[in-house]
């Protein structure tokens, strides 16, 4: 026999997927068979309920370069020994956890005066900057299934990143004024290569690699009808450029969806600025709105938390005890590389794979605890290892899809014998912390 | 005029932030209270005696105090912030925020700066005489005010974002200035005496760019109008007025369109075909290979491991991507 569980989230990607049917075992250990999701997420389910794999008790890094197991008391001392005495520490990551452990773990942050940073240092952190120079017309993804007939993809490739995306919200679906589904919608692509995506799109914009802000900019110019100078607009053809502006105003309803792609190229905030500003100029002539293709499937969470608790979304510095923040300095690669804090704290995000090798160095000098159900390049180079339970299988917890619409993931099994949480860790830091800065 | 002078004797183990370096704060102060005023470090709180040496008194008023700073202050923030009036003179390098929202006075200093140095400045002279960094007189995260009023003189290079949000004030660069010049300028004149990297001026209301050397590649939406002569260092000379952004709004004067404008010396086209921009190699040769599977021989390394190694004996830095297949490539 078996039990089933429907309407699980998925904690892969931004996209959230709230649809699928998981079937455990009558104990409710193992996952037996998962239904509706795409390949990645079915994957992360399945490899969470393979418990051989998985390290089940904190580990400390040894002066010979091996690991030793040691107990949750004590990997909890050693980090809010840490975090008690340093100057300036720094924790990130927060990407792949419920909003529930990032409160508390704030908390920590501003009774330590540490640096707090997401994930979004690394990818969507470029919109939140321009979102505040600007301000940004955005919508859900409800509405983009109902009403969108004009759909552009820039610099992102849904068909491989987030995969259900197309099909649930942004091509196919059949919504409620888009009832002929992707016969009604026009899709245009703009992408220097001819990705996966490009391939379903009406129209492929081939911008010259790095020129996105020309472009962008070339296109409000032809959306006002006014002249541009140059036949090929980076890389584009004058003509082209004008016949998209045409398309994109004759539309009843259009919306802008963005990925690393511009958000990390030469320019970075200035593209999503230069984006939002033709969002806003389309809006003239009909509805248009724009989302971030965000990556983690709770990075959105984690600007949500900092921005309500700090007011601002990543990057926040609380060492003076009040929120200061300014990506360009209180940024986590910044800091690493200039040497400006003394102690690394992460959880739920890898920057030894994705930081420069400066940075993972300064990681591997400082003191560090990495906290993560998985062995990754990151928990390789910190000092302690600890690894919790998943979050959206073995644990539930509120979590933001990309278009900032809380869902509350699901548990679906039971994790390991005597595995923690990683809100249940990290309130255990926060009591002796609390304990310590007494003194 | 009074003189403080401030020699940092015991260089910072983090970062310094020192914005009480300023002559409004200084000003009526002896040695002794100068130096209990605070620095702070992280989340830590010294005196400013603790770092450096105070010499010196401050004077009645701002107007009246000069603070000359010497030794290694390289790891020294928020000199000179929002400071109103007298003057400040480093004798080597300053961090980030140096003269930030700055009002009045002169702070002048002889080595290079960081970035964010100026941001929000409305009124004085800031002048640097070796290289500034990013964001050289921008606005702040999301204000709409960047430079307002003032003069900041860079005699060597600056970096991208420079003049951000600027609305005012004149900005004088001797060297050459990266990408995302004048973003978003509402008024406000920059020259830059060397080359500009490109996109300069994009999504300019209004405001006058003066590149004298090359712009690398000018924006698609800027037009070029005509030849107009200028007076510029007290010399009339002629320029290529380039008329934009053509993507952004702009207001009316008179019944006319008022742009912002692109002033490239006559005679000296704009680099026709833009450069390629050099792509960062990061492959290693036959050689260095050979290298990284002797060092690996027979061992069973993490993808970390090798890219560590690599980072340290050739300075590559490659992506755990590349690592990997390149140790699959090794193995087989
Ligand atoms: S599209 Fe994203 S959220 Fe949906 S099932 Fe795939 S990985 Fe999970």
């Amino acid at each position: 026999m078996s039990k089933t569980c429907t309407d699980v989230i998925c904690p892969f990607c931004g996209t959230l997927c709230d649809d699928l049917i998981v079937t455990t075992d009558d104990e409710g250990k193992k996952i037996l068979n998962v239904e509706n999701a795409c390949a990645i997420g079915a994957e992360k389910f399945l490899h969470a309920s393979d418990h051989s794999h998985r390290v089940t008790r904190p580990q400390k890094l040894q002066e010979d370069g091996s690991f030793k197991e040691i107990t949750y008391d004590e990997a909890i001392e050693y980090t809010a020994q840490m975090l008690a005495n340093a100057k300036k520490p720094s924790m990130y990551g927060w990407s792949s956890t419920n909003c529930e452990s990032q409160s508390v773990g704030h908390e920590i942050a501003e009774l330590c005066g540490a640096l707090v940073d997401n994930t979004a240092a690394v990818c969507h952190g470029t919109t939140l900057i321009a979102v505040q120079n600007v301000g940004i017309p955005s919508c859900t993804l409800g509405e983009v299934k109902n009403r969108a007939d004009r759909v552009i993809f820039w610099g992102c490739n849904p068909a491989h990143a987030h995969p259900r995306h197309m099909s649930r919200y942004s091509i196919f679906p059949r919504g409620y004024f888009t009832g002929k589904g992707q016969k009604q919608r026009k899709i245009i692509v703009v992408d220097p290569r001819p990705t996966d995506t490009a391939s379903l799109a009406d129209v492929h914009l081939q911008v010259e690699q790095g020129y996105d802000y020309e472009l962008l900019q070339a296109l409000r110019a032809a959306v006002r009808g006014n002249e541009l100078t140059g036949d090929i607009i980076a890389g584009v053809p004058k003509e082209k450029v004008y016949e998209a502006a045409e398309l994109l105003k004759s539309g009843r309803f259009g919306v802008i969806f963005f990925g690393m792609g511009v958000t990390q190229s030469l320019g970075k905030d200035h593209n999503i600025d230069a984006a939002i500003m033709l969002t806003k100029d389309l809006n003239d002539y009909t509805k248009f709105s724009i989302i971030a293709m965000r990556g983690h499937y709770n990075v959105t969470g984690s600007g949500q938390v900092l921005g309500w608790q700090f007011g601002f979304p990543y990057s926040v510095d609380l060492s003076r005890g009040f929120a200061r923040y300014n990506p360009g300095e209180t940024g986590t690669i910044e800091v690493l590389k200039r040497k400006e804090i003394d102690a690394m704290f992460v959880l739920g995000s890898d920057p030894g794979a994705h930081f420069p090798m400066e940075c993972v160095k300064e990681i591997s000098r400082l003191p560090s605890v990495a906290i993560d159900p998985h062995i990754t390049p990151t928990t390789a180079i910190c000092k302690v290892h600890v690894p919790v339970a998943f979050v959206g299988v073995e644990v539930g917890g509120n979590c933001y899809r990309m278009d900032n619409v809380p869902i509350e993931a699901r548990k679906v099994v039971e994790p390991p014998e005597g595995m923690m949480t990683d809100e249940e860790f990290l309130k255990a830091v926060l009591k002796r912390v609390k304990e310590l800065k007494a003194n | 005029m009074d003189i403080v002078k401030l020699t940092l004797t015991k260089v910072p183990e983090l970062y310094l932030e020192a914005e009480n370096i300023t002559p409004d704060h200084f000003a009526g102060k002896t040695a002794q209270q100068i130096g209990e005023l605070h620095v702070h470090l992280g989340n830590t709180t010294a005196k400013i005696s603790d770092y450096f040496t105070v010499e010196g008194k401050g004077g009645a008023t701002a107007a009246d105090t000069k603070i000359i700073i010497s030794g290694p202050t390289d790891k020294v923030k928020y000199i000179g912030m929002k400071m109103t009036a007298g003057e400040i003179e480093v004798q080597g390098n300053t961090d980030m925020y140096t003269a930030a929202w700055m009002a009045g006075g002169k702070i002048h200093v002889k080595g290079n700066v960081d970035s964010f140095c100026a941001i929000g400045m409305t009124g004085g002279e800031f002048i640097v005489d070796g290289n500034a960094k990013n964001y050289l007189a921008a606005s702040y995260r999301g204000d709409w005010r960047g430079m307002q009023g003032g003069k900041v003189i860079v005699k060597g290079n600056a970096g991208s974002d420079t003049a951000t949000f600027m609305n005012g004030g004149t900005i004088d660069i001797g060297g050459n200035v990266d990408v995302h010049l004048g973003t978003h300028a509402e008024g406000g004149k920059i020259i830059v005496r060397g080359n500009a990297k490109g996109r300069v001026g994009g999504q300019m209301v209004k405001g006058d760019i003066f590149v004298l050397g090359q712009v690398e590649r000018m924006m698609p939406t800027y037009i070029l109008k005509g030849e107009e002569e200028v007076e510029l260092d007290g010399k009339k000379q002629m320029f290529h007025v380039w008329i934009g952004d053509m993507g952004e709004r702009h207001g009316k004067r008179k019944g006319e369109i008022i742009y912002g404008k692109i002033y490239v010396p006559s005679g000296k086209a704009e680099a026709a075909a833009p450069a390629a921009r050099a792509e960062r190699k990061k492959k290693l040769t036959d050689k260095q290979l050979e290298q990284v599977k002797e060092a690996f021989k027979g061992q069973e390394p993490t993808v970390q491991q090798v890219r560590t190694y690599i980072y340290d004996t050739f300075d590559i830095d490659m992506k755990p991507m590349q690592v990997s297949r390149l140790i699959d490539g090794l193995k087989r």
